[in-house]
């Protein structure tokens, strides 16, 4: 699902879900969501290791990167790093 | 082009299943309970018959009549019940449920007192105490407002803007055991009146769909629907409602034109002049319209604003009702407890509070249990109404009458 959630007079009426469930995943639930900046990451993998969700993946490169399919957006990640080098974005 | 119509003696009961049984809908689901239980029996009695269509669902509670009623509506069938009291109680969770769904069912309420101690006779506690359920509420004065509740119920619920279901409440016992002329319209006006159950358009799983379970064209509905879109959900409730303040006067003014008889959400009665108001819904209106008629006789300038729509609540119309009328008392024939006051006071204070100029307004609770709502306690009433006149001000906010002290 996109970041962007229908406001009230878009949704359809009647608690229809927007989505059907096999594309409504728990990360949609999240109200912010991480923003990793790479630029200043020293790959210490900690968010990887600190995730409740298990959704931040460490690439090949050494990188990590977020299953936003996951991620609920609870932060633990940016109050973790060590370098402060993600940053909880508010979702539209 | 009105009908002729046909002048029959029935209790308020039988005045549901009568116009219900006109109505013809697809599904009944109903566990009888006292005073409601005349219309359970004379439906049945209808379905064996053969008079209607309807497929009758003897359930084993009240829970499973809504439960079978939310259902069939779903599946886009027209789906009614009825219940009181314990029975409305038993219901509780699916009333939200019917309602979140935006399914237009139509149930009758015959209002009667919640236990404990076990009482059956009428008072407001079981509809006052789901009237934040998010149905549509239309409260009766006599059977022949119940006969043509029941039928414009289903126009008001279906209406494309509101699309919610509606309850009709009638006094217990007052109404409906108590025979009266009630003028009917002929099947085939009512038929007409109703006609087939529109559906909203909504996005299902393969594009747009009718909102009815079909499986050609399959959608879910009401599945979890948590922090991120349970909000816009409800909110669309919230307009459903304000668009049935317009929606259900449209019904009414279609519904004048066969049936000569023109309701609205509220029926002011001898406002223009009044120095001292009464607020107030159900049976007990009628005995307060006469007490005015009284009053006026000896001088007294008394009115009667009787609200016939709760939910939603009109607002607009009692501000105008009321104009520049000084006191206003409000009859609430139910308690809420450990509130300010009765559920009808506090939406008609909340109503008047950003009035500049508004009324001395004090709340009078009868009638609880099935008390008597005599002459002279609406006098008494009015007496009192008089005295905050005079005094200017409001001693009492909120009155218990009727009760031995």
């Amino acid at each position: 699902m996109s970041e962007q959630k229908p406001g009230w007079r878009e949704l359809h009426r009647g608690a229809v879900p927007y989505r059907s469930s096999e594309e409504y995943e728990t990360g949609d639930w999240g109200v912010e969501r991480p923003e990793i900046d790479l630029s200043r990451c020293t790959r210490c993998v900690l968010c990887h290791f600190y995730c409740p969700e298990g959704a931040i993946k460490v690439r090949e490169d050494g990188y990590t990167e977020v299953d936003f399919r996951y991620c609920k957006g609870c932060g633990i990640c940016a109050a973790e790093c060590p370098v402060k080098c993600i940053e909880m974005v508010r979702k539209t | 082009m009105m009908q002729r119509q046909v002048l029959m003696g029935i209790n308020g009961d039988e005045a549901v299943a009568y116009a219900t049984k006109q109505v013809n809908p697809d599904v009944l689901a109903a566990y009888p309970i006292t005073p409601q239980t005349i219309i359970v029996e004379r439906f049945s009695e209808y379905v064996a018959d053969g008079l209607v269509d309807t497929e009758f669902v003897a359930v084993e509670s009240e829970h499973s009549a809504l439960s079978n009623c939310i259902g069939a509506a779903a599946a886009g069938a027209r789906a009614f019940t009825a219940s009181a009291a314990n029975g409305l109680a038993l219901m509780w969770e699916m009333t939200y449920i019917a309602a979140s769904l935006r399914l237009p069912i139509v149930m009758a309420i015959v209002n009667r007192a919640l236990p404990g101690p076990i009482n059956i006779h009428n008072d407001h506690s079981d509809s006052m105490g789901a009237r934040d359920c998010g149905w549509i509420q239309v409260y009766c004065e006599n059977s022949q407002e119940v006969y043509d509740a029941c039928i414009e119920a289903w126009r008001m619920g279906e209406h494309p803007d509101v699309q919610l279901p509606v309850m009709v409440c009638l006094d217990g016992f007052t109404l409906s055991h108590t025979m009266e002329n009630v003028l009917t319209l002929p099947d085939e006006e009512v038929e007409g009146f109703v006609g087939e159950r529109g559906y909203m358009t909504i996005r299902g799983h393969m594009g747009d769909a009718e909102f009815r379970l079909d499986p050609e064209t399959p959608l879910t509905m009401g599945p979890c629907d948590l922090q991120d879109f349970y909000f816009e959900h409800k909110l669309q409730q919230v307009e459903a409602m304000k668009q049935a303040l317009d929606a259900i006067p449209e019904v009414d003014a279609e519904y004048a034109k066969v049936s000569g008889r023109r309701y609205g959400l509220i029926h002011p009665y001898r406002m223009e002049d009044a120095e001292v108001a009464l607020v107030g819904l159900g049976s007990t209106m009628g005995t307060v319209r006469h007490v005015v008629d009284g009053l006026r006789e000896e001088g007294v300038k008394a009115g009667l604003v009787k609200i016939r729509v709760f939910r939603p609540f009109p607002e607009e119309d009692i501000l105008e009702a009321v104009g520049d009328v000084p006191v206003v008392g409000v009859l609430d024939k139910s308690a809420s407890f450990g509130a300010p006051g009765g559920p009808l006071y506090e939406e008609v204070k909340t109503t008047f509070y950003d009035e500049s100029d508004r009324p001395l307004i004090a709340d009078y609770i009868y009638g609880l249990g099935g008390r008597d709502a005599s002459q002279g306690l609406i006098r008494g009433i009015f007496r009192s109404l008089e005295g905050i006149r005079s005094r200017g001000e409001v001693a009492e906010k909120v009155s218990f009458v009727g009760v031995r002290e």
